[in-house]
């Protein structure tokens, strides 16, 4: 990965929804209901819901590929409404499930799409490729002439997002982009681009029918349901703790303690001091282990206490299952990288 | 000198002026005479071939202008795709000789005439190819073009157009090989291109005449078709690079 500078240079916009609403004509429910909600700059909002309940809808309506009946999406405070179409689309990134990659162009062509759009001169433009190639984990000298039809599903998915990222847009829009690729690429995708997004920092709206990649990927999650209402918004910590209603309850699942676990490391909590002498026979854990993970290694160690350990193997304390048990009714799951 | 004399008689009686001065293999009448062949290639034979190919190029140039025109149109306004079609089907479907016969009141014994013709004759196959290779583009392909801000003209041109070449040629392929083969009925109103060899040659029950027109004209399909095959390797590498991968 390269340095921050790479794509840091466009910012990232906050972006409102204000009362949105789409109606279709002919259909008495609306697709999106008033929809208000705030993004703040740099953050990932989850849009998630069952089928059906408008979260693609929701998202197209920022770039404008879904007029909006009623109610403005703003962007760093300016209206969607009031910008010309393609200024407006050029100015974001967006990344689909089937990435839409142009099959007649190699990657380097199709990673210069908007840049070229935009009047970019050739050797910028060709820096950029470079530099995003880079950037997403690709070769840059090898995989720049090489067309989509000779890549993998997790090598499309990046060259997407490179794309996306091409003229370093202040937002982008992501439509189920990890939908379509096999659980462990996904995994491995999903890790990079919010380690990316920690360098870049855009706004980003990502839309997913999974709830478990949303608790993932979220700073903030909006689950919206049937009819296109805002359910809760909220952070995932937020959620699985208190969910508003029985609708947001079922639909993070009944498990929703143990995903909430998933979200806190256990050198994040307050530990238990380590026993004096050396305990033999006591498991550890490094400190970057989820309180998930923990969990369900103390349950098939007989519920004993597990040894947490520091980068250089130093005990820094123990971790019990009431400790765990305690932390959950506290309230005091913290929003972590642990995965 | 009984044997002298018929053989002068006979030579009189087979040998049409035009052809000038007989060896025995045209006397005779063979399967092909090469001599015959070579003598007249430059007064009969290229002159005939470079017509051709002029009438060629200019009906499926005009066919192909109009066709994908028509195209693109049907494309954006999809009500045009069926009036257009029914137009294109049934032009392909009156016979070459009837539509001449009907044109000639029209446009007269000339060029025109015949170019009418061979364009009707590309219109429905090429039309066809090209709106099914646009309709064909991948909907995510187009779905990120608009995404991406791309205009309606920049999405034609730069995505959907090039995604429907292989379509594209390949209508071409078969557009051009069938004018070549129609248009030697041409000299059935101007006397021109491979078919005024042809028609001479079935008056006058000539064999080397028909058969080396006949040939040519067969030769020219092949190797329009050939250099139609490289164009589209050139124009479109990506193609290949799919069916290496896949």
């Amino acid at each position: 990965m390269a340095d921050a500078s790479a794509a840091g240079e466009g910012g990232a916009a906050e972006l409102v929804f204000n009362d949105v609403t789409k109606r279709y004509p002919g259909r008495p429910q609306p697709a999106v209901n008033s929809l208000s909600l705030v993004v703040p700059a740099g953050d990932i909002c989850v849009l998630v819901g069952p089928s059906g309940a408008g979260k693609t809808t929701a998202m197209k309506m920022v770039n404008r590929l879904i007029d909006i009946t009623d109610g403005d999406i703003t962007i760093e405070g300016r209206s969607v409404r009031a910008m010309g179409l393609t200024q407006l689309r050029r100015g974001i990134g967006y990344v689909i499930q089937q990435v839409g990659l142009f099959p007649h162009m190699d990657v380097a062509d199709n990673i210069a799409t908007v840049p070229r759009l935009l009047g970019w001169d050739r050797a910028r433009i060709s820096r950029r490729v470079d530099e995003l190639l880079d950037l997403v984990g690709l070769d840059a000298a090898q995989d720049r002439t090489r067309y989509p039809a000779e890549l993998s599903g997790g090598q499309r998915q990046r060259v997407g997002l490179a794309r996306a990222l091409a003229a370093d847009p202040p937002l982008m829009l992501m439509d189920e982009p990890f939908g379509a690729i096999d659980p462990i690429t996904r995994d491995r995708l999903q890790n990079e681009f919010l380690r990316l997004h920690r360098e870049i920092r855009k706004t980003v709206i990502f839309v997913t029918h999974d709830i478990d990649e949303a608790i993932k990927m979220g700073d903030r999650i909006a689950i919206l349901r049937q009819g296109g209402v805002l359910a809760q918004y909220a952070t995932p910590d937020e959620i699985l703790a208190s969910p508003v209603d029985d609708f947001v309850a079922s639909f993070v699942g009944a498990d929703r303690g143990l995903k909430r676990l998933a979200l806190t490391r256990v050198g994040d909590i307050a530990l238990e001091p380590a026993p004096a002498m050396a305990a033999d026979g006591i498991p550890t854990v490094p400190e970057t282990t989820s309180l998930r993970d923990a969990l369900s290694l103390m349950l098939t160690h007989g519920g004993r206490p597990l040894l947490v350990v520091d980068g250089s193997g130093r005990a820094t304390g123990t971790v019990t299952v009431d400790l765990v048990s305690e932390t959950l009714s506290n309230g005091g799951g913290r929003r972590g990288a642990a995965a | 000198m009984t044997g002298d004399l018929l053989h002068t008689v006979v030579t009189a009686q087979t040998v049409i002026p035009k052809f000038g001065h007989a060896n025995d293999c045209v006397r005779q009448n063979h399967t092909f005479c090469w001599s015959w062949f070579s003598d007249h290639w430059s007064d009969t034979f290229q002159p005939a071939l470079l017509d051709h190919i002029k009438l060629t190029l200019i009906a499926v140039a005009v066919g192909f202008v109009m066709s994908v025109a028509c195209a693109i149109f049907a494309y954006r306004r999809g009500w045009f795709e069926r009036p257009f079609t029914v137009f294109a089907g049934v032009l392909y479907t009156i016979p070459s000789l009837a539509l001449f016969q009907l044109l000639v009141p029209v446009s007269g014994l000339t060029e025109l005439t015949v170019e009418i013709a061979l364009v009707s004759y590309t219109l429905l196959i090429l039309f066809r190819n090209t709106l099914t290779g646009l309709q064909e583009v991948p909907e995510d392909a187009r779905e990120a073009a608009r995404g991406m801000g791309l205009t309606a003209n920049q999405q034609l041109w730069r995505v959907e157009v090039p995604l429907a070449l292989p379509a594209i040629m390949a209508g071409l392929r078969v557009a051009t090989v069938t004018v070549i083969s129609l248009a030697t009925v041409a000299a059935f109103v101007v006397n021109e291109g491979l078919g005024a060899p042809i028609f001479a040659a079935l008056q006058s029950d000539f064999n080397t005449e028909f058969i080396a027109a006949g040939a040519l004209a067969v030769l020219l399909a092949l190797v329009a078709d050939a250099l139609l095959v490289g164009v589209q390797r050139l124009a479109t590498p990506w193609a290949r690079a799919g069916r290496a991968a896949s």
